[in-house]
């Protein structure tokens, strides 16, 4: 049991991705590996299809949340919100995102544009220390569920080696809290997150 | 079983910081509890709800905050152990009830939680309810992490016996909606019958009664305040000349700031957790050992007056600062970057704080706005539109007196249908207040779980006092916002839920309203029709506009996904969808002109983008043969 490990995971997305469920699992994982954990979630109005944010604050560190500057490392679960959280990141961060857009409704009614996807990844790229892009819609659906994005973006944060617990204890997380009839789905989408991400 | 019923003592679980809260309540013998849903504090209830099908603990949604505390009064004062939780603006609800329970005490342990909201997440106000345990002199507790919340909610129901009072068990937001690790104990079995011992000089509280209620109200406020100083919830940290006090989540920003900085030999920390009354020797004698003094708590500087004022009996006491220019300010929650810099330039410790990046400069343009939004296939969304049409065709301008709940984010454009909101059932009597001062046609919207909490009485007013405006209560059946609790005209009801279910339209027509109508959104031309005709007309009119909502009845499986709508090629985007109706699952294409797209993975199939295309180039997939 290390407690000097000190690590800050932002956590982003839109209502209704299942970012809460992936926080809690790696909060459980965390917990399991025998480190000290927090977790903070985002409930209520925000949830309607607003900004999801969470965090997992691992180690010695008694506060959940996160402040600008200060996360090692930003999961994005919709690229335009990946990149308005690159504020919570240093130069030595690492953001894993998916590439997959969630048009909101500002940009559907013509209020403003969606920036360039290619152009904010590159941002991405050069402000942080590594970027892991993947296209988690995609291979969520590939999995057999558009609902997964949650489990490939878990597979493709594992698979960076950043955070200190291994994939045999997440799995098992995956397997004890989530809902059997989609347990199959689920880790096939982890595994395809890992694999894309190996790849990147 | 549930969660909360399982594991062995000692046994280690990541809650959340209301579960913790249930948790401490089994552990301390909670037999009954009371609840109105409210963000933060609605898990609350939600998992004593479930654990109340499991066993004998009773447990009630109730019709609002003031209820809820009266019924939880009325079974601390036979005995049971209770529990009764809020959102902060809640307690103002209840403020009526609690200032007079504090005069007549409880038998059992009364535990109230108010769930304080700083930066309002999901309210219309950031007050800081620790001036309530002032206001009525109750006990007041403040944990500073999930275990803290288990251990605190625990002690809270035995200090309440002790001490023949309700305790007020404060949090916040982010203690609320954080999960830690929480060390379980064991559960305690629970006394789930009550015995009323009568006596009424004591609990009747006539103006005779209550003088004297008043002075036992002080004298064991003065007992409380002999238990802040030795409970053990109000520690001393460290010996260094730099004083710091705190409470609550901030201590948790402390402490990382003590650290991160490297100052813990310098600093000695006040932490307090049992904060009214709060413990004057400890404070005094923290005080004189001191140089300058820091205190960090969000919100009002409820602390740093009460020090200021222990100070003022000093002989020589340090400077104490808190909130101010360069230091904390009375706005929103705080996080930890924040409380190391200003603990950091307080005590003159050299930091350089992070320079983060700018994302909107780095591209050199603002990003696009995500604000929440009704959900694809909300029935509100349906309503908003019928009613935006009506003024349009009748060249009428409406003003729109709205409530607290999922239909709130109404407000918004391209619907754009909010005018005035104050709390939970004001749109109902502020929009009495505006007919009545203006000229203008006014159109007020309210949800059905909000109309029970408190849009009736405003309801009995227009009737009686004979108001000119329409009322539209948008009735999806459930307490949507918050979760989907049931209210007492839940529809359908969750399976095995034992309430009786109330029918609004008989409660609005028993009020003596003579212009009511009852229609289903979804049906369009129907509810437009109805719609103009009450906007034309005087008086007190109310349109009931009932439709379930689509997440609720998907979450109890009685609706399934179906994604089988496609945009034909007659689309000539016109926009009107767009800019009248804005369903998060029709969107133009991102790239170029053409027909818009329904985005399969958002739409609920609801079918009402069918009825409103002027173009009809909305249809069924199979209809279309695509």
């Amino acid at each position: 049991m290390t407690h000097d490990l000190q690590l800050r995971i932002y956590c982003t997305g839109v209502g209704g991705q299942g970012t809460l469920l992936a926080t809690r699992l790696l909060g459980e994982a965390a917990m399991a590996a025998g480190y000290p954990v927090q977790v903070a979630e985002t409930h209520g109005m925000a949830q309607r299809g607003g900004v999801v944010e969470s965090t997992v604050v691992l180690g010695s560190l008694a506060s959940p949340i996160i402040s600008l500057g200060e996360a090692d490392i930003l999961l994005g679960f919709e690229i335009l919100e990946t990149f308005r959280s690159l504020n919570r990141c240093h130069t030595g961060s690492l953001v894993v995102t998916n590439t997959g857009v969630n048009v909101p409704y500002t940009v559907a009614t013509g209020q403003s544009t969606y920036p360039p996807v290619a152009q904010m990844l590159e941002l991405l790229q050069t402000h942080s220390g590594r970027l892991i892009a993947l296209d988690a819609n995609a291979l969520a659906q590939q999995a057999g569920s558009a609902l997964a994005v949650n489990m490939v973006l878990l597979g493709a944060l594992i698979s960076s080696g950043r955070v200190p617990f291994s994939v045999d204890t997440i799995t098992e997380i995956i397997a004890s809290r989530t809902p059997k009839a989609h347990l199959e789905s689920n880790l096939r989408a982890f595994h395809l997150g890992r694999e894309a991400a190996a790849l990147s | 079983m549930h969660p909360l019923l399982s594991g062995q003592p000692g046994e280690k679980r990541l809650l959340l910081g209301n579960e913790a809260i249930v948790r401490g309540a089994l552990e301390g013998g909670v037999a009954l509890a009371t609840q109105y849903p409210g963000t933060p504090s609605s898990e609350i209830g939600d998992r004593l709800y479930q654990i109340s099908r499991e066993t004998d603990l009773y447990f009630e949604y109730a019709t609002n905050e003031k209820v809820s505390l009266e019924v939880a009064a009325g079974a601390a004062v036979s005995g049971l152990r209770v529990l009764c939780a809020m959102k902060h603006v809640g307690v103002n609800v209840a403020a009526d009830t609690l200032m007079t329970l504090a005069y007549s005490g409880v038998k059992g342990g009364l535990v109230l939680v108010s769930a304080d909201d700083p930066s309002l997440f999901s309210s219309q106000n950031e007050q800081d309810n620790r001036y309530y345990a002032k206001l009525s002199g109750l006990p007041m507790l403040e944990p500073a992490s999930a275990q803290e919340a288990k251990e605190m909610t625990t002690y809270a129901l035995t200090l309440s016996e002790e001490l023949s009072l309700p305790v007020i068990l404060r949090t916040t937001t982010r203690l609320n909606h954080s999960r830690g690790v929480v060390v379980l104990g064991e559960l305690k079995p629970r006394v789930r019958q009550g015995h009323f011992a009568k006596n009424p000089f004591r609990y009747v509280m006539v103006p005779a009664v209550a003088r004297q209620a008043h002075g036992i109200l002080l004298s064991q406020q003065a007992k409380a305040a002999e238990v802040a100083e030795t409970c053990g919830l109000n520690t001393v940290q460290g010996n260094g000349p730099w004083g710091i006090v705190t409470s609550g989540v901030s201590a948790a920003y402390v402490t990382d700031a003590i650290a991160d900085l490297g100052i813990g030999d310098r600093v000695t920390l006040l932490k307090l957790g049992f904060t009214h009354p709060l413990p004057t020797r400890l404070i005094q004698n923290f005080l004189t050992k001191v140089e300058k003094v820091l205190v960090v708590e969000e919100l009002e500087p409820y602390l740093e007056e009460a020090l200021r004022a222990i100070a003022a009996g000093l002989r020589q006491p340090p400077p104490i600062q808190g909130k101010g220019p360069g230091l904390f300010s009375r706005l929103f929650e705080y996080h930890p970057g924040l409380v190391r810099q200003v603990v950091a330039s307080y005590f003159g410790v050299p930091y350089n704080p992070p320079a983060p990046l700018d994302p909107a400069a780095l591209l050199g343009r603002p990003l696009p706005e995500r604000p929440p939004n009704l959900c694809p296939g909300c029935s509100h969304r349906a309503t908003y539109y019928a009613v935006k049409i009506a003024l349009r065709d009748l060249g009428v301008e409406g003003i729109f007196p709205t409530d607290i709940g999922c239909y709130t984010l109404g407000l918004l454009p391209p619907l754009s249908m909010g005018d005035y909101l104050l709390c939970m059932g004001s749109s109902v009597s502020t929009a009495a207040g505006i007919a009545t001062a203006t000229r203008q046609k006014v159109i007020a919207f309210i949800g059905d779980s909000t109309f029970f909490h408190s849009g009736i009485p405003g309801l009995v007013d227009a009737v009686h006092n004979r108001h000119n405006f329409l009322l539209i209560i948008l009735d999806n059946g459930t307490t949507a916002m918050t979760g989907h609790q049931p209210h007492p005209g839940v529809s359908p009801p969750p399976a095995g839920y034992g309430g009786q279910t109330i029918d609004i339209h008989r409660v609005v027509q028993a009020l003596g309203v003579e212009q009511v109508k009852l229609v289903n959104p979804l049906q369009y031309r129907l509810t437009l029709a109805a719609i103009k005709e009450a906007v034309a007309a005087e008086g007190v009119r109310v349109i009931i506009s009932r439709a379930p909502c689509i997440l609720y009845m998907q979450r109890l499986g009685q609706k399934k996904r179906a994604k089988n709508f496609v945009v034909g090629p007659e689309c000539r985007d016109c926009r009107h969808c767009l800019d009248y109706f804005g369903c998060p699952a029709l969107q133009p294409p991102l790239e170029g002109e053409g027909p818009l797209v329904i985005d399969a993975n958002l739409c609920n199939a609801c079918g009402f983008c069918l009825q409103l295309c002027q173009k009809k180039a909305i249809r069924a997939k199979s209809a279309s043969g695509a």
